[in-house]
């Protein structure tokens, strides 16, 4: 099976600083991919490496086999609108209200009649459990429910690889569950592809099929949570020992 | 797109994603001009997404109400991609009723009565609170009233300075040209300096602070609303009116007389180049004139209504930033309502001005 997204020997960084190193991946089609790792490991660097909302100083990045780190503005929209993004704070437009939020992206990518595109906004705000705030204004919601309205946005077009920064961050433990049910059924039943962000071990046990672990931007893990457990490194072991109660 | 309805049946193939689903739209509907199908075969559907499903919702809905409607070959797959993604029993609450002209007159009134009581009751805790900043320091920082006289007071110079030669360049020079014309030349002197002193400069100045300290108060405070610092304020016990607001008001309480000062005399040399150059008047001869044609109830007034103005710029900035609602946005709105207030305050204070000391 080829790998959606390769990664190979990315490097980032701020100023001097470097904040991630030699990164080597494969993200394969239908895998939930957990990145995990410490406050400022790199984690959401990473993430913004890949989609070049930061550009990377070296190293490769193939979506689909494509190289996109050399690509324009016009080639990168069109791998963009197969990939959505919940970003850790929502970034919902706060003009807006949640229906023309959502609406945003089915009105400018596709040519679908405004009652489909309705029908389409109504079940993505009923999939995260947010039908009330359907003509709210993000500025009217919780922290919590801004991120649901967020991840309504972004699943908004079905993408083919779908990535969340921190999803359950900020929500109950039973909203975070059912977050997680979404994005199970979601790479079942659309077969997506979906990179998460999280610290949340109960999520990382109920969706990851694969996890990244990161430490200081070095990658130091990829493969099974299994793998990874019988893999025997201290950082990952303190991570999952530590975090258990 | 293959779609067909043989015997009362709609086959519909290949993938229902958003990408296919507005031409299959158009084929279909031209058939269910014609024709009322009873079934809809999906058992050649390959792909299905929630556009898809939504295509289907909209198809179900129309020819259920013509008679019942049945679904044929659809596979597991498909039916759980439909079960998720069917927004036929998703209930959403109704849109809010939307004001009624005269209500919207009425509410827009009540506003603003609301806004002007909130103002004047902010006004008075910040006097309240400046008064007694005078003598107790106690609730402010350190240093903070000398920071706020720099922020607010010699940053502002550069571009004050400029302005106010411009406009003195300006005014100065539109003058002597009708001046000239009836041999009144000298009395440029006293043009500039009744203009500049009793009007222009107070005004000009005014302007220059609402929209660069003003607007700066104003995000800033929205800002510390936003980020919940006014909150951590109150937590800690300290009045956030006290601690942000008074070493400003009292900042430029100081540095707003300084400011026209400053105005006045750049603007007379902007005005004087012309005057000596254009209409060779002599330095003395400007300078004299000017000082001659003022009185001290000139001055006076000058520099208590510029002190007016400062008192007003800083109430409806940090009024503005305590109203904030929303995220960035509201920050944004905020400073633009401050700056748009502030400005036509000053002038309708300016009107008073006018009328009590003509």
């Amino acid at each position: 099976m080829e790998p959606v997204i390769t990664i190979r020997n990315l490097t980032a960084q701020y100023g001097d600083l470097i904040v991630l190193e030699n990164i080597n991946a494969d993200i394969y089609p239908g895998e939930i991919t957990v990145i995990l790792g410490g406050s400022g490991c790199g984690k959401t660097t990473l993430i913004k490496n890949i989609l070049r909302l930061v550009e990377p100083v070296a190293g490769s990045v193939k979506f689909w086999g494509e190289e996109v780190l050399g690509l324009d503005d016009i080639q990168m929209a069109n791998i963009l609108r197969k990939v959505g993004m919940l970003f850790q704070s929502g970034a919902l437009l706060n003009s807006l209200s949640i229906y023309e939020n959502i609406s945003i992206p089915l009105e400018l990518h596709t040519k679908l009649p405004r009652s489909l595109i309705d029908r389409i906004i109504k079940v993505k705000l009923n999939l995260v459990n947010l039908s009330e705030a359907l003509y709210k204004f993000p500025s009217e919601l919780s922290g919590g429910m801004k991120k649901r309205a967020a991840l309504a946005r972004a699943m908004a077009l079905d993408p083919q690889i779908l990535f969340c920064d921190e999803p359950s961050a900020g929500l109950d433990p039973l909203t975070s569950a059912a977050l997680d049910e979404l994005i199970l059924s979601l790479k079942k039943q659309l077969k997506m592809t979906i990179v998460v962000v999280t610290h949340e071990l109960a999520s990382i046990h109920r969706i990851a099929d694969k996890i990244i672990f990161l430490e200081q931007g070095k990658m130091l893990f990829i493969g099974t949570l299994a793998e990874a457990q019988k893999a025997g490194i201290p950082q990952i072991d303190t991570f999952f020992e530590v975090g258990r109660f | 797109m293959p779609c067909k309805i043989v015997n009362n049946t709609l086959y519909l193939e290949g993938s229902l994603n958003a990408a296919t689903i507005p031409a299959l739209l158009e084929e279909v509907n031209s058939l269910l001009k014609h024709q009322n199908p009873n079934t809809i075969d999906l058992s050649g559907v390959t792909v299905l997404d929630s556009a898809g499903v939504a295509f289907l919702d909209e198809i179900n809905i129309r020819l259920a109400a013509k008679g019942i409607l049945l679904y044929q070959g659809v596979g597991d797959e498909i039916q759980e991609v439909m079960e998720t993604f069917s927004s036929l029993k998703v209930k959403v609450p109704a849109p809010e009723r939307k004001m009624g002209f005269f209500e919207q007159i009425g509410d827009s009134i009540v506003v603003a009565w609301n806004n002007f009581y909130n103002v004047m009751l902010l006004a008075s805790e910040v006097f309240y609170w400046g008064l007694i900043g005078i003598f107790s320091r106690k609730g402010q920082r350190k240093g903070s009233f000398t920071i706020q006289c720099s922020l607010l007071g010699t940053q502002a110079l550069p571009i004050l300075s400029l302005l106010s030669f411009i406009v003195g360049f300006i005014l100065s020079l539109q003058a002597s040209v009708q001046l000239a014309n009836f041999g009144a030349n000298v009395f440029i002197a006293d043009l500039m300096a009744f203009s500049m002193v009793r009007e222009i400069a107070p005004l000009i100045t005014a302007i220059i602070v609402a929209g660069r300290s003003g607007s700066a108060i104003a995000s800033e405070i929205a800002t510390m609303q936003v980020t919940e610092e006014i909150d951590a304020l109150k937590v800690m016990a300290l009045s956030p009116v006290r601690y942000v607001v008074v070493p400003k008001f009292l900042a430029i309480t100081v540095v707003m007389p300084i400011l026209v000062m400053f105005s006045i005399l750049v603007s007379e040399i902007g005005g004087g180049i012309i005057a000596i150059d254009y209409l060779d008047l002599s330095v003395y001869t400007f300078v004299q004139r000017s000082i001659n044609v003022l009185t001290i109830k000139d001055i006076v007034t000058s520099f208590g209504k510029s002190i007016i103005f400062a008192w007003t710029i800083v109430v409806i900035g940090t009024y503005c930033g305590f109203q904030v609602k929303g995220g960035a946005e509201g920050v944004g709105k905020a400073t633009t309502s401050s700056v748009v207030a502030s400005i036509f305050a000053v002038i309708i204070w300016d009107a008073i001005f006018s009328l009590l000391y003509l």
